[in-house]
């Protein structure tokens, strides 16, 4: 199912989900930067606004047109709306000799998250495979997974250091959405929207619309195949797994050591990073003990803390580890690679480590040595 | 491969603590302490030889530690501690009555079954000896299943063995060959002298049909491992247990993850075959 929409039918789509009683959540410009939060209308999407990223910077400018989705990805993922930042899991209360504990189940409020990128639809599927695919179910997660509804946004605006080309899960997506609007600029502004589920069709149905012709097909393609164009291919992720792996004490990792701070932005930042801290937080009187699952970060000295001290006590260490989990062991840990190519690594680095560059690096020094 | 318990699960269940009453306690050494622990309230966990649970010391925190009972004859629980953190020193200071909580088993066991009819040698490092604990059992009360049983148990120090007494009634009671050996003896100390890997070289089995458990320090199994294998045991018949920092137990958190693999999903038990490659990656 697909049709046309004007850009005032936005509106409609927020009025639609709000009467369902819904929370919607949607990029919107906060503290100069574009946020995830809650919207009441579509007038608080970005419009007009284009981000300028490069590694270590990030930067919003006004476009010179009415476009509502004219920019990439900011600080934020959808992570925090499905992995939350701090969930309480538990309360441990001292009963007498022994505890009692009282499970707290997550009850969340069905949620459209309206203007998700392929390559955070991407994101979305690695967490699911890791925290809802294995042997034992997250179920804070899951409850909020089931209750979110995808409303994906095709990429016509990557910015620079955006390489989901590269990864394979963008600028256009493929699945894994509900429904998926692509945004013309080209002639009249307009989007072009496909349902991905029934539930997505049934949300369509009730828009104000026009059918989609053979012209909207073929302009909505052309915005996706440009973005793939002005990206290109930046890491070249064939043979990533095996390199990475055959040069885990390769020379580059201390020079990335002098640079990294260890300050936990990349991972942060990043939509598939999964690590979570379980940590209870003791009443005043002792009596209680909420259990705390945080996210949490391999770039802390903490995150490896045993008996005897961490076990990656080095920076370089712990940049290696975060480097090759994305791009070599979430494979075999989790079949599928950590990565997707959002760049929010790069940017949200204070000092502009780039992914790409430290692979490229070590791949230009083992093919001299080989 | 190790043997994998399949398992399907809520996170939510698993990580939730249940109330354990300590019934005796015992101190080993200077620093480490064992727990014998029983349900307040239901019937106990019953882990398999190699599973861990993880503990928890009410308002301190969690910290994984192995199963070390003998689940053959006796359902109590039994957990040898050593004090090194927050939650260790508040474990090991439980007192019969103190209520810690439990939650596991988590992770995998040693291959008793695919062991059965070959030689079994378990070489154990100073605490190591715990977690091998429940797989002596099982060799122990099924001795006729398998076939020569080498057990050799080295230590820092005579005062750093655990379970000694009992070790030693092994041998009286039942068919193995039990050797034991200390870094450094005091003035009490008969036996030899020297490291854990010397006591391979003359160890008794046929490395044809054998299967080798190692436990202890890192830097031990390592040398333990190339030591059997110079005695023609294959990499893929050599078992040990490996320790990471550990959060969740249920493969959720990421934190006990070495390179491919994740402990408390994958493990504890891994084939020297299979982690030989990522312990020689200095803090991998």
């Amino acid at each position: 199912m697909r049709a046309v929409l004007a850009p005032e039918a936005l509106e409609a789509i927020v009025e639609v989900l709000r009467r369902r009683d819904w929370r919607v959540v949607a990029p919107t410009v906060r503290d100069k930067a574009i946020v995830y939060d809650e919207i009441a209308s579509a007038a608080e999407l970005p419009i007009g606004w284009k981000d300028v990223q490069a590694p270590g910077s990030y930067r919003l400018e006004r476009r010179d047109d009415e476009a509502r989705f004219g920019y990439a990805v900011g600080p934020q993922s959808w992570k925090r709306e499905l992995l939350a930042p701090s969930a309480r899991l538990l309360q441990i209360e001292r009963a007498n000799e022994s505890f009692e504990v009282v499970k707290n189940a997550a009850e969340t409020k069905r949620t459209a998250f309206f203007g998700v990128r392929p390559c955070e639809v991407a994101a979305i599927k690695i967490q699911d495979r890791v925290l809802i695919g294995g042997s034992y179910t997250d179920e804070d997660y899951l409850e909020r997974r089931t209750n979110s509804f995808v409303i994906a946004v095709n990429c016509g605006e990557p910015a620079a250091n955006c390489f989901c080309a590269s990864m394979g899960t963008g600028p256009k997506a493929e699945d894994g959405y509900d429904l998926v609007l692509t945004e013309i600029l080209d002639g009249s502004h307009r989007f072009l929207v496909e349902a991905g589920t029934d539930e997505g069709a049934e949300l369509l149905a009730e828009l104000p619309q026009q059918p989609a012709e053979k012209a909207d097909t073929t302009a909505a393609e052309k915005v996706t195949d440009a973005a793939r164009k002005r990206m290109g291919i930046t890491l070249d992720r064939s043979d990533v797994h095996d390199l990475l792996l055959a040069n885990l004490e390769h020379e580059r990792y201390d020079d990335v050591a002098k640079r990294c701070l260890a300050c936990t932005n990349c991972t942060l930042a990043c939509p598939t990073c999964f690590c979570t801290a379980i940590d209870d937080a003791n009443s005043l009187s002792g009596e209680g003990n909420d259990r705390v699952r945080k996210w949490d970060s391999c770039f802390t000295l903490q995150y490896s803390e045993m008996h005897g001290g961490g076990t990656r006590r080095e920076t370089k260490s712990r940049y290696r580890q975060w480097l090759i989990h994305k791009l070599s062991t979430w494979h075999d840990q989790f079949d599928t690679l950590g990565c997707v190519g959002c760049g929010r690594c790069i940017t949200w680095c204070p000092v502009g480590i780039d992914i790409r560059e430290e692979v490229a690096a070590i791949r230009a020094t083992q093919e001299a040595k080989s | 491969m190790a043997q994998t318990l399949t398992e399907t699960a809520g996170s939510l269940e698993a990580m939730t603590p249940v109330p354990y009453a300590v019934t005796a306690t015992r101190q080993d050494t200077y620093d480490t302490w064992t727990l014998e622990l029983e349900p307040v309230n239901g019937a106990p966990i019953v882990p398999g030889p190699g599973q861990f649970n993880m503990l928890y010391a009410f308002g301190v925190g969690e910290v994984p530690i192995s199963n070390a009972g003998n689940f053959e004859t006796d359902e109590r629980l039994v957990h040898t501690i050593r004090a090194v953190g927050a939650v260790t020193k508040a474990l090991c200071a439980a007192e019969v009555g103190t209520v810690i909580g439990v939650r596991g088993p988590f992770g995998n066991t040693w291959p008793i079954e695919d062991a059965k009819g070959k030689d079994v040698v378990i070489v154990a490092g100073g605490i190591g000896l715990p977690p091998l604990r429940p797989a002596i059992y099982h060799v122990l009360k099924n001795r006729k299943d398998y076939g020569r049983f080498v057990l050799l148990y080295g230590a820092r120090t005579p005062s750093d063995m655990v379970f000694l007494d009992e070790v030693k009634s092994w041998q009286s009671n039942y068919d193995v060959d039990l050797d034991l050996i200390v870094d450094a003896g005091d003035t009490d100390w008969k036996g030899k002298v020297g490291l854990v890997t010397k006591l391979i070289p003359p160890a008794n089995f046929d490395a044809d049909v054998a299967k080798g458990f190692i436990v202890g320090p890192e830097i031990m199994m390592k040398f333990v491992a190339q030591e059997l294998m110079n005695r023609d045991l294959p990499a893929e018949s050599i078992y040990v247990s490996m320790e990471r920092t550990m959060r969740c137990g249920v493969g959720l958190c990421g934190h006990c993850q070495v390179g491919p693999t994740l402990i408390c999903r994958d493990g504890a038990v891994y084939t020297w075959a299979e982690v030989e490659k990522l312990l020689a990656v200095k803090e991998l």
